[in-house]
């Protein structure tokens, strides 16, 4: 089952063109990361996902319905923005009170259960939490709706590394116990490879790459030998960069198929440098590019 | 959505609503006291007092209630917790509007009735009064300050201050941008709209020495113009001197301007009622006065019709604030 599927989306403000023809499809039952560079369109991405943006153009269907178009599509998805805003004059109890009159799948007893597991005191006013004791506040909220999907825009990019970690585990724990999908978009690779089993890589608003998490890390290697022409690797490895030296050669491919030549040194890499390699080389995976190259 | 509402508007409301009632206690402490008088010089200051709270009662509307409600949500990031709550936005701002709006008219009502109620005596006696001395309940300041006219400026001043909100999404700018409008709107109206809300009548009158009010003149005592006794409780809007012909003069004709004592010539002051047997001259001479008033009877009739105009307009705004609504993130 698809959760999110954007076809040819663009978002248009009145100079900048925040988003472009992206076409992008999300599998349910998932937690799936959205990396890419500054500008790249993951915000205005979740954004529209979440029914708070109107695109421009192009289509885009999440939970089998257009985003925003009325209560039960809002039910069905979860949305926490980046900076975790909540109101700083109400207190947790409040917050939780204003879940409740808010949504009428409201789950109370998840909600009450997650604060004093969390060690928030009820009667706290939400001004005066810690960066990441608000980040946990909205994504109780965001969890005790019970929504299909839950959307996280940069939950963690304001917080220090401890609290990043104690979210991500519970933001884990919770997604483990109500089987809800999740997309997050995120810049820091290491937080996403810590709880994501998917990835997508949005580069120009274009997806670079889409994937099962240990199936990228297992079809991508990193090639090293004797310079030569990467015209002459077999078909079926996909070259996604390419270095070379005076003496040496070092490629990225991407081929399902076992390295059999023994003229390389085969390594692999880890997911920080796979999607770093794909967001620096952004025209590599271009056919049509790579030929101007 | 309305204990949401009311949670965060509650600290606000209540605080205009101490007010008032602060008010009404003072009214009702001083307003029995003032039956039966028949001179309210002493008033003033209340009078002044009763009137400026009437006029300030949108403007903190507008400011306090109007602007926040809204943009603080947006300066905050609060909108997009509250939007992606199971409950869509046009619901979110008709609750928060409707709660806003009704409070609003409620205050203003309130405000207007105790005030109305208080100054009773006054407007009594002003309603007979055929000279300058005492403004008339239909006159342009006292007019706002009664009846059900503050209904609609306290509603007009609320939406606009969601508007303004939402349009320029910053608090302090939308404040005081919110402030100038309701005040340039609050002056202007009575000034340009009201008075041709309904055709003025007009009246020509002889003049003679008793119904002359005023005689304005400069400082080298040239008579500039006159005035006449207005219907009594009437909304003056021109006094002019037109000539045998029925044009309007631009100055008095010589034979005032000789019979009035200069400056400089005279040592003591004319003698009591020669100015008014030189300016009676006039009337011999076919001269007349011409009124152009809005009769005290039209005070009913032309409080609905405001109230109307500021309800239309705020309706306006109203559809404004939803269009805006969509485009905003």
């Amino acid at each position: 089952m698809t959760v999110l599927r954007a076809q040819g989306l663009g978002k248009k403000y009145k100079r900048k063109q925040a988003l472009t023809g992206c076409t992008l499809e999300i599998e349910a039952g998932h937690v799936t990361g959205l990396v890419g560079p500054n500008g790249a369109g993951k915000s205005t991405l979740l954004n529209i996902a979440a029914g708070m943006l109107e695109p421009t153009t192009g289509t885009i269907e999440v939970c089998g319905g257009v985003p925003g178009s009325g209560p039960e599509q809002l039910a069905k998805v979860g949305y926490v923005a980046q900076n975790t805003p909540v109101y700083s004059g109400l207190t947790i109890e409040e917050h939780l009170r204003f879940g409740a009159h808010l949504n009428p799948g409201w789950d109370a007893s998840l909600a009450e259960k997650r604060v004093e597991r969390l060690g928030l005191d009820p009667k706290q006013q939400a001004g005066k939490l810690s960066g990441g004791q608000r980040a946990q506040l909205a994504l109780t909220i965001g969890i005790a709706k019970r929504p299909e999907l839950l959307l996280l825009d940069e939950p963690v990019a304001a917080l220090d590394p401890l609290a990043r970690r104690e979210f991500l585990q519970d933001l884990m724990e919770a997604v483990a116990e109500h089987g809800l999908s999740v997309v997050m978009s995120s810049h820091l690779v290491n937080d996403l490879e810590r709880v994501c089993d998917h990835l997508v890589v949005l580069v120009d608003s274009q997806v670079r790459v889409i994937g099962e998490v240990e199936l990228l890390l297992a079809t991508h290697h990193r090639l090293s030998g004797p310079r030569r022409d990467i015209d002459t690797l077999p078909a079926d490895q996909h070259v996604v960069s390419a270095k070379h030296t005076d003496r040496q050669t070092t490629v990225l491919v991407r081929t399902e198929a076992p390295i059999l030549d023994p003229a390389w040194t085969v390594a692999r890499l880890g997911l920080e440098d796979l999607v770093l390699e794909y967001m620096s080389n952004p025209t590599a995976a271009r056919p049509a590019l790579e030929v101007l190259r | 959505m309305t204990w949401l509402t009311w949670r965060q508007f509650r600290i606000p409301s209540l605080s205009v609503f101490a007010a008032l009632i602060a008010i009404a206690v003072v009214l009702a402490i001083t307003g029995p006291d003032l039956v039966g008088r028949t001179n309210f010089s002493d008033q003033d200051t209340l009078f002044g007092g009763t009137v400026l709270a009437l006029y300030l009662l949108p403007a903190v509307i507008g400011v306090f209630w109007g602007v926040p409600m809204i943009t603080r949500e947006l300066e905050s990031g609060t909108h997009s917790l509250v939007w992606n709550q199971t409950v869509t936005r046009k619901r979110w701002l008709t609750t928060k509007l409707g709660f806003g709006l009704l409070a609003a008219m409620v205050a203003g009502g309130l405000l207007s009735v105790a005030v109305t109620w208080w100054a009773s005596p006054i407007d009594a006696l002003s309603a007979v009064q055929t000279d300058r001395g005492m403004m008339a309940r239909i006159a342009p300041v006292v007019f706002s300050a009664r009846g059900i006219v503050p209904i609609g400026y306290a509603a007009f001043a609320l939406v606009l201050g969601v508007a303004v909100g939402m349009l320029l999404k910053r608090t302090v700018a939308a404040m005081a941008v919110t402030l100038v409008t309701l005040a340039a709107v609050l002056l202007l109206v009575p000034a340009f709209v009201r008075p041709y809300l309904l055709p003025p009548q007009t009246q020509t009158v002889a003049i003679t020495g008793e119904n002359i009010t005023n005689i304005t003149g400069d400082e080298t005592g040239d008579i500039l113009e006159i005035g006449v006794r207005k219907p009594p409780g009437a909304w003056e809007l021109a006094n002019e001197t037109v000539d045998p012909a029925g044009k309007v003069v631009s100055s008095l004709p010589d034979f005032v301007q000789n019979c009035v004592p200069r400056p400089g010539h005279d040592t003591g002051p004319p003698p009591r009622g020669s100015l008014e047997a030189c300016m009676a001259q006039l009337g011999a001479h076919g001269y007349q006065q011409r009124l152009t008033f809005q009769p005290g009877s039209r005070f009913w009739p032309l409080q609905w019709l405001e109230l109307a105009l500021y309800l239309a307009v705020t309706a306006l705004l109203t559809w404004l604030c939803f269009r805006r609504l969509r485009h905003l993130s």
